[in-house]
């Protein structure tokens, strides 16, 4: 479909997608700074790699260069093992409507990264599970997994999380 | 598919969470949800973690795209980002070579002499493979359009013809090479690429050990995997995103064509 359209469509049909891969990015980082050099070295590379896309959907393979740079950018993090980093949660959570989104934040933050990966497709990206199988390169069967994975461990987070602020009020 | 009156799966629930049930068992799920308070109280739960992603994420795609997201500047400018990451991800490549090298592998010279198993050779070119991976800038010292030079270079420091493989049938772009230290003296790795920015790594060094089929290994962290071979005396180990059958596929690629051009070990 693309390669009818030429230059400007495989352009704009990029272009149209920013907004989308800055949220996933976002979420997937939880940092502003680190999401944004994300897309921008997924633009770059989608743009020096146009000649190998051969159609199909723009939106899943961007979606599918994104969450591999991530991955590539949390290998390499893993490497560092002396410098971990200093979690902020000692401090305790106030009340309202801040809290919520930390939490949330802290929960995502705990899953593993297949598993974060294909719940914020889903839910915040609002991808089929076909698309994610494709992003990911694996069965629809493994998206589901993880997926149950994923709503399992964030269940269990945000469950141990409340008492522990119940009592700090 | 599925019969409207067939008991409901734990699938089927986060598809309903989803919207992604088909509509012959939306009846049933409801039913069931209806019956079975616990599990409802469990879907419930699911529907408000997704409704807190997105009201902590969804405004974000609202925002004005900033200037930097523009195409044309990116493409003039080659993505010469010099952000905080770059020097972050520099500093991890420094970091690796000073943890990871300092004890191991820049101390192998050293050891050069003790006998390499194929096992260890594998784990060095995982080793090397993890930490050219993730270079954006500088993943190799001989780009892939020098590959004659390459081919001359690296054949005479390893001290036996390379023939660098052809992986284009497979979406594989040829990023270039490198020279590494290997178990009884030179390696070179060559890098592939793949149109999801996905990289390969090819691994070739002489060896000792005996000849052997191709093998697999996953990687530490079950991120990367190899496939190894030790044919002729030289050892070759490909590494790869852990899919298996990606990984195979490509291996089996290189793995022919190695094969039919006979490489020569003088």
């Amino acid at each position: 479909m693309v390669k009818g359209g030429g230059l400007a469509t495989f352009r704009q049909a990029v272009e149209a997608t920013i907004p989308a891969l800055r949220r996933y990015a976002r979420a997937l980082t939880r940092d502003a700074d680190l999401a944004d050099d994300l897309v921008q070295d997924t633009l770059v590379r989608a743009l020096r790699s146009e000649h190998l896309f051969h159609g199909g959907e723009i939106r899943s393979w961007l979606y599918t260069i994104l969450t591999n740079l991530n991955r590539n950018r949390l290998r390499s993090l893993a490497r560092r093992p002396l410098l971990s980093p200093i979690e902020e949660n000692d401090a305790p959570d106030l009340a309202g409507p801040e809290a919520g989104g930390r939490d949330i934040e802290r929960a995502l933050a705990t899953l593993v990264d297949e598993q974060r990966d294909a719940l914020l497709l889903v839910v915040l990206e609002g991808l089929t599970y076909r698309e994610v199988a494709e992003v990911q390169g694996v069965p629809i069967g493994t998206v589901m997994s993880r997926l149950a994975r994923a709503r399992v461990q964030i269940k269990s987070y945000l469950d141990g999380e409340r008492p522990a602020l119940r009592r700090v009020k | 598919m599925n019969e409207p009156n067939s008991p409901v799966h734990d699938d089927e629930l986060h598809a309903f969470v989803d919207g992604e049930l088909p509509a012959d068992r939306r009846e049933a799920v409801t039913a069931f949800l209806a019956a079975n308070p616990e599990q409802a109280a469990t879907v419930a739960a699911w529907q408000a973690q997704a409704e807190s992603i997105r009201a902590r994420y969804g405004a974000v795609a609202d925002e004005p795209v900033p200037a930097r997201f523009n195409l044309d500047a990116l493409m003039r400018e080659g993505g010469e980002r010099r952000g905080p990451w770059r020097t972050w991800a520099a500093a991890a490549v420094i970091a690796a070579f000073m943890v990871g090298g300092g004890t191991g592998w820049m101390a192998r010279g050293a050891t050069a002499a003790a006998p390499s198993s194929s096992g260890s050779i594998t784990a060095d070119a995982l080793e090397a493979h993890q930490l050219y991976v993730v270079e954006v800038r500088h993943p190799v010292e001989v780009p892939g359009n020098e590959r004659d030079h390459m081919t001359a270079w690296l054949s005479k420091r390893l001290g036996y013809a390379q023939q660098i493989p052809d992986l284009q049938s497979l979406g594989l772009k040829l990023v270039g090479g490198r020279l590494l230290p290997g178990p009884t003296g030179a390696a070179a790795m060559y890098m592939y690429e793949g149109p999801s920015g996905e990289r390969f790594t090819l691994y070739c060094a002489k060896t000792t050990t005996p000849e052997s089929a191709l093998r697999f290994r996953e990687g530490s962290g079950d991120r990367f995997a190899a496939v190894t071979w030790v044919s002729d005396k030289a050892a070759y180990v490909v590494s790869g995103p852990s899919e298996r059958a990606r990984l195979e596929q490509v291996s089996k690629a290189i793995y022919d064509q190695v094969e039919k051009a006979g490489w020569k070990k003088s």
